[in-house]
Order: C-alpha cells, then structure tokens, then sequence
C-alpha cells in the first residue's frame, strides 16, 4: 500500500460549530472543499427572529401609509369616455412610453419578450459567470463589437426621428443608453492600475453588469418619464404643470 | 406568596412545551441545544424549506437589505388584507364599483383595508424588482443559483400579473382605462394577438367577463401560483447552498475570511 492514495481524509473537530463530519477528499475535487470555517449561526431562533423584525418594520411603514394616504377611486368605470392620457399602472408605463416611439408589435411584444428571455439566460451565459472585466481580455475585438452593438442600438432608438407621427422627446430612450455608452468607452480606456477609484472600478465591470445597468438605467427613466412626464395625447408635461 | 412570585413567564411556557399535546404538534422536542434549534427547523413543514444554518454575514443587513424577506411580507399583508376584502366585493358590473364605495363609506375599516391592500401591491412590486436587482449586482445569480433566479424571474411575472389583474377590480375609470392601454398591447401579438386578446377579456372590450376572469385569477390562480413557486424558490436557496455573496463582488460585506469560498458547500 505504498502508492498514493487518490484522497485524503480529515475530520472537523469542532463539535461546537458542526456535527461530526468524515469528508474523503480526491485530488481532482479538492478546490471544492477547501473552505474558509465560516461563522454560521441557527436559522431558528436567529435567521428567523430578524426576518420577523423586518416584516414587522415594513408592516409598520406600510400601515402608517395606510392610514395617512388613500387609494385613489375615480368615477364609474365608463366605456364611452376615454380619459385623456389614459396611462397603464406604474410599471408598465416605461413599456407605454415606449409605444410612443415604437410600433406596438416592436415596443409591446418584441423588447418585453427580448427582455424577459435575457432576464432566464443570464446565468447561463458564460461571459456573465468569469466576471472579468470587459475589456481587460481581447481588448480590439470586444471594441469593435461594442461599437456595432451602439451604433445599431443607437439607430434603432434614433428611429422614431424618422417618424413623422412623433413629435418631439424622441431622445427619452436615446440618452440613457448614450450615457451607458460613454462610460463604457471611458472603461475601455481605464486599466485595473488606474490612480483613479472610479476608472479602477468601471475597468472592473464585466459585460453581465453593462448589460443590466443599461437595462436598470433605462427602466427608471421611462417609467419616470412615463409617470410624471406625459400629460394630454401622452405630450411633454412638467411634473408641477397641471392639465 | 414569595416562593410562587419566582415562576415566571417563561417558566410557564417551558412547562407548556413539556405537556403531552404540545409534544403531540411539535415534534422536535423541548430545550435550546444546537440540535433541538435545528430539528426546530428541519422537523417543520413550513420551516424545513430553509437551511438550519446560515452564514453570520449573510444576515446582516448589508448583504441583502433583506429585500426577499420584505417581498414575502408583503406578500403575508396582501393575503391578509385581501381576504376581508373578499368578503364584501361581487365580480359583477356595476355592482363592484359601489361596493369599492362601501369600503369608503359603509364598511368599518374598509378604506384602512383597501388602502393598506393597494400600497402593499405597489411595495411587493417595487420590492420584486429591487430584490431582482439587488441579486443580480450580488452575483448571487450564478451556478449553481442559476434556476432558482429563473424562478425568480417567474415570480416577477406572477407579481406584475397579480397586479395588473387587481388593478381593474375597483371598476372606476382609472381601473378601466389602465387595463383597456395594457391589454391593447396583447392585440400587436403577430397572427394571435386578436384571439389573445379576446381571450384575455373573454370579449373584445373590458366588460363584465373580464372583471370576473380578473378575480378569478387574482384571488385564485395567481395566488396559488405565487405560493407555490414561492415555495420553490425558499427550498433551493438551501439546496443550492444557502444565501451567498461572491467576494469579488462590489457592495460585499468585509469578510473575515480569507481563502475563497466554493459555492454549494455549506448550510445545505
């Protein structure tokens, strides 16, 4: 028996912390378990008290919200007097601002359908699960990518411009996503030695968090725009402006 | 007089676990050691969908804001604040704006209820969409989580559906005008948008069908469905190795340790 055994054995012997635990440990595995003796704690009574707390805080807030505010009521649901703008809950009023701009089988069904399959295969993708920075690997071809990418993307929000049934604020949508773009450009150019915090982190960022801040950044915006920004025939209105 | 002011209120309680019938419902047993705490959890219906243990950093508020556990909470207000509301509302036109009215006027508590219903809806989606981002910037996405951020995905779905469908129960002209914009979407579907539609509103218009197959699927399917993958989706946070936090990730807790942790390991 004096060739080499293809694992090892060890034993936990801190029976405070874990039950007895053998774990036989082959070579080809070993990074698996090489793991820090993290502190845990008991799911009851600690994990669970703290989740009560925190239901209980925010059933607070919400009650306090409750009794301060009430639910909007309008007059009887009538089909033959369309209130002008008619808007969509909160949440989908980014998707209506959209509509604006866009035929409703490019805004209504394509980009929500685009957005919820991206939303399933994120994990899936492997450029997502290394979380290297963008551009710290094949730097020239993952450019020339991003510049397709933008200047597609770019036009596509341009489009509307061409539109003669679209007035003005076409660029709602445009300058998110040049914003996004910008910043990527300044990533391209910042390497992890940067002197700066900031050019140190973006140079840091890997694609999963460019595609999902964009994302995030958009969403706000037009829901934003969608909520307090659009008045009669889903024209431009100041917030504090009443119609 | 003196000897009996020594028993407390928590001795009483030790002395109600130990009776037969508690021992009877709970079948984890008495006392506070490790493992009593553990079989606290793992001999529960409910509680054994979740870990026994949990890492001490993930508690922290940091770590998550807790955003999950606030969602289910909302999700607990709703349940709890719909079901009275139930009880005094009729699916019918127009019978389902004037008792929306009588919440206002007629049933006590009914406007506190219906305002403590609507504000919860617009937190739970709001909380859906901050729990999902929140997840995501965490990297906490990543094999081997990766379907249980599917199921994720399903719950935001279920939760914007579960919205959408109690938007049009009050019967007021906010509630129809917001559903006829939203469910026109349905109709740009190439080749079965129309059939969707008239489908969805069982008519080619928002009428009374459509509010009854609204209430159906708000106070029945969806919640059922919400449950259920709910369910699934606090099981695989322990089968999948408990709440995590990558350490390369940006906005991580300082951790006290230092050699990196493989995913899957603990806490199953």
């Amino acid at each position: 028996m004096s060739d080499q055994k293809d694992f090892t054995a060890g034993m936990d012997s801190n029976a405070r912390k874990s039950p007895r635990r053998v774990v036989f440990v082959t070579r080809r595995t070993s990074a698996q378990v090489k793991v820090t003796d993290e502190d845990q704690i008991q799911t009851y009574p600690e994990i669970l008290f703290r989740a009560v707390v925190a239901i209980e805080v925010l059933t607070i807030a919400l009650v306090l919200i409750a009794l301060r505010f009430n639910a909007p009521l309008e007059g009887l649901a009538d089909p033959t007097h369309t209130p002008n703008p008619a808007k969509a809950p909160w949440y989908f009023l980014g998707l209506q601002e959209m509509l604006h701009y866009f035929p409703p089988v490019v805004a209504g069904v394509l980009v929500p359908g685009l957005v919820v399959m991206a939303l399933i295969v994120i994990p899936y993708f492997k450029v997502n699960i290394e979380a290297d920075g963008l551009f710290l690997k094949d730097r020239e071809k993952r450019l020339r990518i991003f510049y397709i990418v933008a200047v597609g993307l770019s036009l596509f929000l341009l489009f509307p411009k061409f539109d003669p049934r679209v007035e003005e604020h076409f660029y709602v949508a445009f300058v998110p996503t040049l914003i996004i773009a910008g910043l990527m450009i300044l990533a391209s150019r910042s390497s992890p030695q940067s002197s700066s915090a900031f050019r140190r982190y973006l140079a840091a960022r890997p694609l999963s968090y460019w595609v999902m801040t964009w994302f995030l950044f958009e969403l706000v915006v037009l829901t934003v725009v969608g909520t307090f920004f659009r008045g009669p025939g889903w024209g431009w209105v100041w917030p504090w402006q009443p119609y | 007089m003196a000897k009996e002011s020594t028993k407390n209120a928590g001795d009483y309680f030790d002395e109600l676990r130990r009776t037969r019938v508690w021992r009877s419902v709970f079948r984890s047993g008495t006392g506070s050691s490790t493992l009593h705490r553990a079989l606290a959890i793992q001999q529960n219906v409910f509680l054994h969908l979740f870990p026994t243990k949990a890492r001490r950093r993930m508690a922290s508020f940091s770590a998550t804001w807790y955003l999950g556990t606030l969602t289910f909470g909302t999700f607990l207000i709703l349940v709890a604040t719909g079901i009275p509301l139930m009880f005094y509302y009729h699916p019918s036109v127009p019978q389902a704006y004037a008792d929306t009215k009588d919440f206002q006027f007629v049933v006590s508590s009914g406007m506190f209820l219906r305002n403590l219903h609507r504000w919860s809806a617009h937190a739970m989606v709001f909380l859906v969409f901050a729990h999902m981002f929140k997840v995501f910037y965490r990297g906490a996405y990543r094999p081997p989580r990766e379907f249980n951020w599917v199921i994720g995905v399903v719950l935001l779905l279920i939760t914007l559906l579960l919205s959408y469908t109690g938007y049009l129960l009050p019967w007021d002209q906010l509630a129809y005008w917001a559903i006829t914009v939203g469910s026109n979407i349905a109709s740009a579907v190439p080749v079965l948008g129309n059939k969707i539609h008239f489908m969805m509103l069982g008519g080619n218009a928002v009428n009374a069908n459509a509010l009854l197959r609204f209430y159906v699927l708000h106070c029945m399917i969806l919640p059922l469905a919400a449950l259920l993958f709910v369910a699934i989706h606090f099981w695989r946070i322990r089968k999948d190795g408990g709440l995590y936090t990558h350490q390369s990730e940006p906005a991580t807790i300082a951790s006290k340790s230092t050699s990196t942790q493989p995913a899957g390991e603990a806490a199953r």
